[in-house]
């Protein structure tokens, strides 16, 4: 069971959130003309590091917020949480 | 090459068993080859085998990080099936087929084939046209599929909980009578076994650290046991294809996440089909020794971790109890965990990439297993020939980019819920 710190509820068991993937893909910027490889890499390119991992959850069963979660994919230590709009 | 028979067994059997070969040789990495397999899972050893067999290449090296059989090929639930709706993959895993139905006579070695049947279970009338819509594209592809109703179920398969007042009631099924289970070491011996005799060198403890590009195009890897050039080069590493990919400054569509497969104390013989639960993700089927292998859910979020977490697997058994009361009277004998190689639109891809003489064969989701001959085949038609076979054309890497994406389950990008 992981324990995921939630930045305004505290401490909790992971099965109250659930996971929203990779934390740093970007979408591209809105009313602008996007080409297609821009769209591509923001859909569906990602890194999925072995190791530290910026992800989002959201803590669907508590406060309702999204979060972001700096956790290891191998070991699942968790190093940091913070609230989505902030930077980890 | 040693032939494995009755007679064989009984000759070495007046011997003590001393006398036996080993199965593959254990050689040192040579300088160069004109193929390396970066992977020596179910694919990688499937690759260099029809390599050998198919297009008589046989200067080919398998370079594994761990030993053979200890990656997703000795952890997946052993289930073949070619139970798809889309063309691409109907047809695809389907040649799959075939070749597991020759497979124990052409290795020579006996993956104990046992086309049992697989029965998806229906919950809804909803599913039950999904079912009757997708095993229609299944026999307009050549697929035996079969749809069952409740009673045709329940004759089949009696110990499912077909009780009036549950939550998730049985209305039917889909049933590919020639889909099944496949002794899955026996699978990675057998190919292993073929490859070496064949000269393919089967490299283990051998781990990739990094690639030699020249001008766009592959010349070698750098392992753990020094530098070996080769012309071409094809990854098939599932879950750890990103770290590769990430060597090469490739970022590909792909995810890796965990999933779990458990078994429980050997029993008598119940189950005589493998069954899904069609209101979640789990399957079950009792192995030859008794044991029901069961599977169901990823963990949920990217892992390396190669172990599972337990609400996860709480879950997943959760719903096999819904579907199979008995097996909450059951001891669990053993929990595993593997990393899959999730890519975006749930299906495979098995390509050339941008980098002259490197071939991509990763993406399998938890389906891989099944896919072990037909992956090799293409995968070995693909190097070889340096072109695509038209089994595998849909598989393509800019499939993301083109949008001809195979998305069988609709799901979107999320991976971690497919």
């Amino acid at each position: 069971m992981l324990h995921i710190k939630c930045p305004h509820c505290g401490l909790r068991s992971q099965n109250e959130f659930s996971y929203g993937g990779d934390g740093t893909v970007k979408r591209p910027e809105l009313n602008k003309e996007v080409p297609d490889k821009e769209w591509d890499t923001f859909v569906y390119l990602r890194k999925s590091p072995r190791g530290k991992h910026i992800e989002l959850w959201h803590h669907i069963s508590g406060c309702r917020q999204w979060i972001k979660v700096e956790r290891d994919t191998a070991t699942h230590e968790i190093f940091k949480t913070s609230k989505a709009n902030e930077d980890i | 090459m040693q032939k494995y028979s009755v007679f064989s067994l009984i000759k070495n059997a007046f011997k003590g068993h001393k006398d036996w070969e080993v199965a593959w040789k254990d050689p040192t990495p040579k300088a160069e080859y004109d193929v390396i397999i970066i992977g020596g899972g179910g694919h990688g050893l499937a690759t260099a085998y029809y390599l050998a067999k198919e297009h008589n290449i046989r200067n080919v090296a398998i370079v594994e990080k761990g030993w053979i059989g200890g990656g997703n090929v000795g952890r997946n639930t052993t289930i073949l099936r070619s139970n798809y709706m889309h063309d691409e993959n109907g047809m695809f895993y389907e040649k799959g087929m075939d070749l597991w139905k020759s497979m124990s006579q052409d290795l020579n070695f006996n993956v104990m084939y046992s086309p049992r049947g697989i029965i998806n279970l229906a919950h809804s009338d909803a599913q039950m046209n999904a079912y009757a819509r997708r095993g229609n594209s299944m026999k307009l592809n050549g697929i035996d599929a079969v749809l069952l109703g409740r009673e045709e179920v329940k004759k089949l398969v009696p110990v499912l909980d077909f009780s009036e007042n549950v939550r998730f009631p049985i209305f039917g099924a889909l049933m590919q009578p020639s889909g099944g289970t496949a002794r899955h070491d026996a699978v990675a011996w057998g190919y292993a076994r073929q490859a070496d005799s064949m000269g393919v060198d089967i490299i283990q403890h051998c781990e990739v650290n990094g690639f030699d590009v020249v001008n766009g195009k592959i010349k070698g890897i750098k392992t753990s046991r020094g530098n070996i050039k080769a012309k071409k080069i094809g990854l098939c590493v599932a879950g750890s294809t990103s770290i590769l990919a990430d060597m090469l400054n490739i970022t590909l569509p792909i995810e890796t996440h965990l999933l779990q497969a458990c078994v429980s104390e050997p029993i008598k013989p119940i189950l005589d089909h493998v069954v899904t639960f069609g209101a979640g993700h789990f399957y079950c089927s009792q192995s030859d020794k008794g044991e029901m292998v069961m599977g169901g859910d990823l963990d949920g979020y990217n892992s390396y971790a190669q172990r599972g977490n337990l609400p996860t697997l709480q879950h997943v058994l959760t719903e096999g109890i819904a579907m199979l009361p008995f097996l909450s009277k059951l001891k669990m004998l053993r929990t595993w965990g593997g990393i899959m190689d999730m890519s975006m639109d749930g299906s495979p891809i098995i390509d050339k990439t941008h980098i002259g003489g490197l071939y991509l064969n990763c993406g399998w989701c938890y389906g891989g297993f099944k896919a072990t001959p037909v992956s090799g085949w293409t995968f070995a038609h693909t190097i070889a020939q340096d072109r695509v076979h038209e089994l595998n054309s849909g598989f393509s890497l800019n499939r993301f980019n083109t949008g001809h994406l195979i998305d069988e389950k609709g799901l979107g990008t999320k991976t971690w819920i497919s």
